[in-house]
């Protein structure tokens, strides 16, 4: 059956459900998907370096949400932590899901600067990975979010080669290329994605950058935003605010 | 045409038919045989888009849980914990919020799952509560003392380390570590309870550092001092001395 | 699952800082095989022009053997890429729904136009009236592959003949663009990645496709000076010499790019320079430093300097050039190896260094590779006993 009867029936199918089982008013709200127009959304996210305490929420919750082999590899989203010494020395490491597994090895006295840096898919507005896929598998929806058709990928690992990022991986089970989608499917319902659902001190902020009245437009106002290697023109749309110039 | 084909030597013609079958069949295949969600992008992307989008959703999302948990809301709302979503402890809630009786979310009643969040480390922003997980009531659980919708310490915090930890400890390596806290930075009680709105003070003038640093003030004993007048032309002490680390940059 | 534990002992030999997703190296040894193979045949191909279009008398005789060169590599070109396709069963999008802004989507229409109207078409053009000639004469199997091949043709008149010469020559010159896209269209889809610095350059087609002219005319002379002992011949040294002297011109031009690209990286000293030198001192001294620079060109330039300049007796040169032909091959390779693993051994972030752990065995392990190495000279020598590249009389040397 084609898309259009597929539509129609879940239609049907779920609105006989409502009569029958009496749901709720938010179960309502998860069927704003049939009513979803892409092109009414812009979506982009922002993150505040010096709210993030590096607990690691937001990794455990993207693997969960999203199925991501819940192993220390294969990343959607993850937290860097740097540490500048005084002797101008950078340590970088990415944080274990568990917040910090081995009790830390340096001295607070010589510590300059110290901060964790959450990472993840800029959903950049100029794409290098949409332009180099050689059958158009990974592409860009209206509502600016970069997805890739796990259908149709065949695994040739060239989107994950020019992501400059490192924001993409091959899925290990179904062996073609895999990234944060913003949550996509929680998107189109309403929801905010899981990691900023579950940050515990508001780092993450996500926003509808064609709404009249979202956090991230108050972000993009109160803060000076960077975006992660802007000389590569890849136009990012997770910005940072307070970020240090030795990320990268 | 004929005439064409008849100018052209004999293998010449063979080549071109060959391709030209070839092409045919090509076109052909590809016009009447090939179904269009495998060559049309914008069906590609569209079933891609549908797919994406009914995937199955774990985490319920805050406006979920008050629905039904009022009470724990209630007291959360106003703690420190009132940023905190309740799947941020609670785990993924939506199979709950389907089927209330059925899946039950996990409440995590451990010292490890405070500690995710609560263990020292020097990199957490300053202001943030941290502990020793080794030193703060070892083996007992935190929920003892701390009920984790309204984590207020049983105790108002004595010292200014359980906020101020990594400022604390650098302190504390520093030739200012025996100075308390208090001596530089003027703190009403009222900052252990609204940390952001009541906020203690910080010195703002060089007299302030010079009542014991400089030459002429009194009860000089070991502490290196400057003549106040010309060392440090127009700053303000801590534009070059860092006072938690002194003898570092 | 075993991936997992395989990563655990890469990251044991990570150095510095690694985005996480970058523990697994991507394109591995079979993306290294690929375009050593396409070079081989564009630079085959390239020799074999050299003959029809710029006239080069003396290269005739390596001129068929070229050409069944460059078609017994180019049948095997396309399997180190399905073999390392996450998703090979899939590989048909490309022809369905190829991304125009993707320079790899590209190949299937590369790969296909140069075997079936390039390399295919002037290999027919060339051998139609003997395999006609030749279909007549044999019996059994052959000659019926020889008449099916030859599409039943019939006519050996001298008209027929002059006009499949003509043919011949307009398809190479067809053919030259056609072997550059070919092999220039990878160096492209490493040239424009942003992303690299190590692979982002300006020179990365130019700088493949010399490497490939240069490994493929020296295939082409070790074939050469293998096969025509084997089948009994004599070798034709003033032929020898000619591929040699090409060779060492196309060296020196291949060199002056590299040296350049070397030069201007130094001088720039962009921010990747720090973490690229460490990649060049570290991981990848061994093959850069000592096989492709040292081994793989300085010493077989030195050789052919010294050949031409000390007019060396022939058993001597034959010697020499075998060295240097080998000698190039492993620095062609190694040059492959270094822009395709060196590119993937340094992080993103510029912060660190990670390491290429090579399987013996598995779909993109080591026995994989070496099979698909050997795969076209066993296809050649197929080639060769049904399409025999010379006849009696030029085997003994006229």
């Amino acid at each position: 059956m084609d898309r259009r009867d597929f539509l129609k029936n879940v239609c049907l199918v779920v609105s006989s459900g409502v009569f029958v089982g009496g749901l709720s008013s938010d179960a309502w709200a998860k069927l704003i998907r049939k009513d979803y127009d892409p092109s009414k959304h812009y979506y982009g996210m922002g993150i505040d370096i010096d709210k993030c305490i590096g607990c690691g929420r937001c990794m455990q919750a993207c693997k969960t949400e999203n199925d991501v082999p819940d192993v220390p590899y294969y990343f959607r989203t993850w937290v860097e932590r740097y540490v500048i010494k005084t002797d101008r020395t950078v340590t970088v490491k990415t944080i274990g899901m568990g917040g910090e597994e081995a009790p830390d090895t340096f001295v607070e006295k010589d510590i300059l600067r110290s901060f964790f840096v959450p990472k993840l898919c800029n959903q950049c507005d100029h794409p290098p990975c949409v332009q180099v896929c050689p059958v158009g598998a990974t592409f860009k929806t209206d509502d600016g979010v970069i997805l890739v058709d796990s259908k149709r990928c065949i695994g040739c690992r060239y989107c994950i080669q020019a992501c400059p990022y490192g924001a993409r991986y091959l899925h290990p089970v179904t062996r073609v290329a895999d990234k944060c989608t913003f949550c996509y499917h929680r998107l189109v319902r309403g929801l905010l994605p899981a990691c900023v659902e579950v940050c515990p001190k508001q780092a993450r902020i996500f926003g509808d950058m064609k709404s009249i009245a979202s956090p991230l437009g108050r972000f993009t106002r109160m803060n000076k935003t960077h975006v992660l290697k802007p000389s590569l023109n890849t136009d990012p749309k997770v910005y940072y605010a307070n970020l240090d110039g030795e990320v990268n | 045409m004929k005439g064409f084909f008849n100018k052209l030597p004999e293998q010449a013609v063979r080549v071109i038919v060959v391709f030209l079958v070839l092409a045919a069949g090509v076109f052909l295949i590809r016009q009447f045989i090939i179904p269009p969600e495998m060559k049309e992008p914008t069906l590609q992307m569209e079933s891609s888009m549908e797919r994406e989008a009914a995937k199955e959703v774990k985490y319920a999302g805050g406006q979920v849980c008050v629905q039904c948990h009022e009470k724990e809301h209630d007291i959360k709302k106003a703690g420190y914990h009132r940023d905190l979503s309740c799947e941020s402890c609670h785990g993924p809630a939506q199979k709950h919020a389907d089927n209330p009786t059925e899946a039950k979310p996990t409440s995590p009643r451990k010292r490890d799952y405070c500690a995710y969040c609560h263990t020292y480390n020097s990199s957490r922003p300053t202001g943030f509560p941290q502990i020793n997980p080794d030193t703060h009531n070892p083996r007992k659980p935190c929920i003892t003392c701390h009920n984790p919708h309204n984590p207020k310490p049983s105790q108002t915090p004595r010292s200014c380390a359980a906020c101020h930890a990594q400022i604390e400890r650098t302190k504390a390596a520093s030739y200012h570590a025996l100075l308390g806290c208090t001596v530089c930075h003027n703190t009403p009680e009222k900052h252990k309870l609204l940390p952001r709105t009541v906020t203690p003070t910080k010195p703002d003038t060089r007299e302030f550092c010079g009542k014991c640093h400089d030459k002429a003030s009194p009860g000089n004993k070991g502490r290196p001092t400057v003549d106040m007048d010309i060392h440090g032309e127009k700053y303000v002490c801590w534009q070059c001395h860092y006072p938690h680390m002194l003898g570092g940059i | 699952m075993e991936a997992v534990q395989h990563f655990m002992e890469l990251s044991q030999q990570v150095i510095g800082f690694i985005y996480p997703n970058e523990i697994e190296i991507h394109w591995s040894i079979l993306i290294v095989v690929y375009p050593y193979i396409t070079g081989l045949v564009a630079g085959a191909f390239i020799l074999a022009s050299l003959v029809k279009v710029f006239n080069v008398k003396e290269l005739q005789p390596t001129y068929r053997l070229a050409l069944l060169t460059a078609l017994a590599f180019l049948l095997i070109a396309p399997l180190p890429l399905q073999l390392h396709l996450g998703r090979p069963e899939r590989s048909y999008e490309m022809f369905m729904t190829p991304n125009l802004t993707s320079a790899m989507a590209m190949f299937g229409f590369v790969y296909l136009w140069y075997l079936m109207v390039v390399l295919l078409l002037e290999i027919w053009f060339e051998y139609r009236r003997d395999m006609i000639v030749w279909s007549g004469e044999a019996k059994g199997v052959r000659k019926w592959i020889l008449k099916i091949l030859s599409l039943f043709s019939t006519d050996t008149s001298e008209k027929a003949v002059a006009f499949d010469k003509k043919t011949v020559k307009v398809i190479t010159v067809i053919g030259i663009p056609s072997a550059f896209l070919l092999h220039g269209y990878v160096g492209f889809i490493f040239g424009s990645i942003k992303a690299n610095p190590w692979w982002s350059s300006v020179m990365m087609p130019v700088v493949f496709l010399f490497s490939a002219i240069v490994s493929g005319i020296a295939i082409v002379m070790l074939l050469y000076m293998i096969i025509i002992p084997l089948k009994g011949g004599k070798i034709d040294m003033k032929c020898l010499d000619k591929v040699a002297s090409f060779l060492f011109y196309a060296v020196i031009v291949d060199f002056s790019i590299e040296v350049l690209d070397f030069i201007h990286r130094l001088y720039e000293s962009e921010e990747s320079i720090k973490i690229l030198s460490q990649l060049v001192t570290t991981k990848l001294f061994m093959s850069l430093v000592v096989l492709q620079i040292l081994l793989g060109m300085l010493l077989p330039l030195g050789v052919m300097v010294i050949i031409k300049v000390f007019k060396l007796q022939e058993e001597l040169r034959r010697l020499l050039y075998f060295i240097c032909g080998v000698l190039i091959q492993m620095g062609i390779f190694s040059t492959r190896w270094n822009v395709v693993i060196g590119g993937q051994l340094f992080s993103k972030s510029f912060r660190g260094l990670t390491t290429y752990k090579l399987e013996v065995m598995g779909i993109e392990g080591f026995l994989v590779a070496l099979t698909l190495l050997i795969l076209p000279f066993v296809i050649l020598s197929i080639l060769i006993k049904l399409l025999p590249p010379w006849k009696k009389e030029e085997l003994a040397g006229n």
